[in-house]
């Protein structure tokens, strides 16, 4: 891999409201140009966290203890809001979970999509309604002009998430944050969306990370997987390493886990609780450790 | 094939439909279209299909929840939709019900102990609250939470403890016939390996006969002896999963197969397959 894109480096984060228990312990993982990473993990693993410190939108609970965050040569982390604002947008975008909250009820389409290239790309609003209409194209839209006149609740799901897909690349980011963008979808309508996700990237040359609970999804688009525990990284490397030979054995009791209708006598294997407590001690134990440091 | 406990012909069931004056103009929309289902004793069914196929309001009509503008749905030998609610009374408690989101099915003002033994003392399964205590204290054995979660609320618990609490209220009712709606859509897999298991275990020992909605094929696969998917509001196929799965006979569920993500690497999956018509409205 030649010189990532996006490098987090020994992030750490805890949660100030819960006696400072940590949230993120020390991740570091690094997506290249042109690569998909997946990030994977349970409940409280800390993915959304990641994500929201890339785009400096952490709550107030959460403090970043420890960590860089760099994004071509710089640490997103040291940024000034102003600084930070002026990469969003332009250079990093999002394409956020639930498609019928991320879209101002209250504006038409076109307005919401023209914004970005009117003050990130200085672009005059008929310039910028005719790239919006393309790019709607672009996401296989069939009546972009509709589309484009239309209410966000005039429109199904699907089709807020490909205006959300297509808002998201309109800027040509060099990195896309993905947070779960199919979960809210029916499985015919995500595989068009992950088709789509996968073909823009793949002309534009975008980075992606992709945050995601799914082991079936992230098998089929990521190029690299990160799995996550409790804010640890618990194993990566390329989706056909930790899929196929998986050497933690966290990622082997989370593919045990998944129900598979290609093998309906295996899946629904509860975690081993000798595997639950040999998490906890690695995790105690790196908490420990940390702490030890910390005082010593 | 099992004796038949649920049986439910050409359902039809609309939403607003226009009454009176001010209702002028306003369209009915007809969300089943003649749906023919039937369930047998001790059987699990799945009902699968996408958003707006109408498998949510195909489990409420079974349970005499919604009230369809035409067909029957007979019980055990009784069409509930001809019975008054007096006279639906005393099927209720042999018709239960597990929820989607136990966080908003269970009172948070409620102790789990009262949502128990309520409904144990209001079907009479029980004579008195000492003895409705000895049968919560089995479902919560039986269920795998410890009897002390009597004294809890539903905040105070995980969200698989809840559904826990979900089934154990359901089945310490001693019913026949269970509907489940995306019992476990919001839970993490080791969670959801966790409560299907727990599932799958009562319905072999209780005798119990299941609907299990879900848009999870793989989930419905894993559970299910039978499967019924739906789209738009009609069955376009039905049979046992192995068949089904194996060789789909409809176009749409051989594309909704397809559309699964297994998690194993196939760089061909993304780009193959039939791609189903979506909707480009709301």
């Amino acid at each position: 891999m030649t010189m990532p894109r996006l490098s987090i480096e020994t992030l750490s984060a805890i949660s100030l409201r819960d006696g400072n228990r940590p949230i993120l312990r020390r991740v570091s993982l690094a997506v290249g140009t042109g690569e998909v990473h997946g990030l994977v993990g349970e409940s409280g693993a800390g993915k959304s966290t990641i994500a929201k410190a890339i785009l400096g939108i952490v709550p107030s609970q959460v403090r970043i203890a420890d960590g860089r965050i760099d994004f071509e040569g710089r640490d997103l982390l040291s940024l000034s809001a102003r600084e930070l604002r002026e990469i969003l947008g332009r250079d990093i975008a999002l394409i956020p979970q639930d498609p019928s909250t991320a879209l101002n009820p209250a504006r038409r389409i076109d307005a919401q999509m023209t914004d970005g290239l009117r003050l990130k790309r200085n672009l005059l609003t008929s310039e910028a309604r005719r790239r919006a209409r393309a790019l709607l194209e672009e996401v296989q839209i069939r009546d972009p002009d509709r589309v484009l006149k239309s209410y966000p609740h005039q429109l199904s799901g699907g089709m807020r998430q490909r205006v959300l897909i297509a808002a998201a690349f309109a800027l040509e980011p060099k990195l896309v944050i993905a947070d779960e963008p199919t979960t809210a979808l029916d499985v015919t309508v995500q595989k068009q969306i992950l088709r789509l996700i996968r073909s823009l990237q793949e002309r534009h040359g975008t980075s992606v990370l992709f945050v995601s609970h799914d082991l079936g999804v992230v098998a089929k688009i990521c190029d690299r997987v990160t799995v996550l525990y409790m804010g640890k990284v618990v194993e990566q490397g390329t989706t056909a390493e930790v899929l196929n030979s998986p050497r933690h054995a966290y990622t082997k009791a989370l593919l045990a886990a998944n129900p598979r209708y290609d093998r309906p006598d295996t899946g629904l294997e509860p975690t081993p609780p000798e595997v639950v407590a040999a998490l906890r001690a690695e995790i105690a134990a790196f908490d420990a450790g940390v702490m030890g440091s910390r005082h010593g | 094939m099992a004796d038949d406990l649920l049986v439910a012909h050409g359902l039809v069931v609309s939403y607003g439909q226009p009454r009176g004056l001010f209702a002028r103009g306003r369209s009915s929309a007809t969300v089943l279209h003649g749906v023919d289902i039937r369930v047998g004793k001790g059987e699990t069914v799945g009902i699968v299909g996408e958003s707006g196929s109408g498998k949510t309001t195909l489990g409420r009509a079974l349970l005499g929840l919604v009230n369809p503008t035409a067909g029957s749905v007979v019980f055990d030998g009784s069409d509930i939709t001809a019975l008054d609610e007096k006279a639906r009374r005393p099927l209720r408690r042999r018709m239960q019900m597990i929820f989607q989101d136990p966080m908003s099915s269970l009172n948070p003002r409620h102790t789990i102990g009262r949502i128990l033994i309520e409904p144990i003392i209001l079907h009479g399964l029980a004579e008195s609250q000492k003895a409705a205590r000895g049968l919560v204290n089995g479902v919560l054995d039986r269920v795998g939470l410890s009897r002390n979660t009597v004294d809890r609320y539903s905040y105070e618990l995980s969200g698989g403890q809840r559904q826990r609490v979900g089934i154990a209220r359901a089945v310490v009712l001693r019913p026949d016939f269970v509907l489940a709606d995306e019992i476990v859509s919001g839970l993490d897999v080791s969670t959801q390996a966790q409560v299907l298991r727990l599932l799958k275990e009562l319905t072999g020992e209780m005798h119990l006969a299941l609907a299990f909605i879900s848009h999870d094929l793989s989930v419905v696969r894993s559970i299910c002896q039978r499967v019924v998917v739906m789209r738009e509001g009609r069955v376009v196929e039905e049979g046992l999963c192995e068949r089904v799965f194996a060789a789909p006979a409809a176009a749409y569920t051989r594309a909704l197969i397809d559309a699964i993500p297994l998690p194993t690497v196939d760089p061909g999956w993304l780009t193959s397959g039939a791609s189903v018509e979506v909707a480009a409205t709301a």
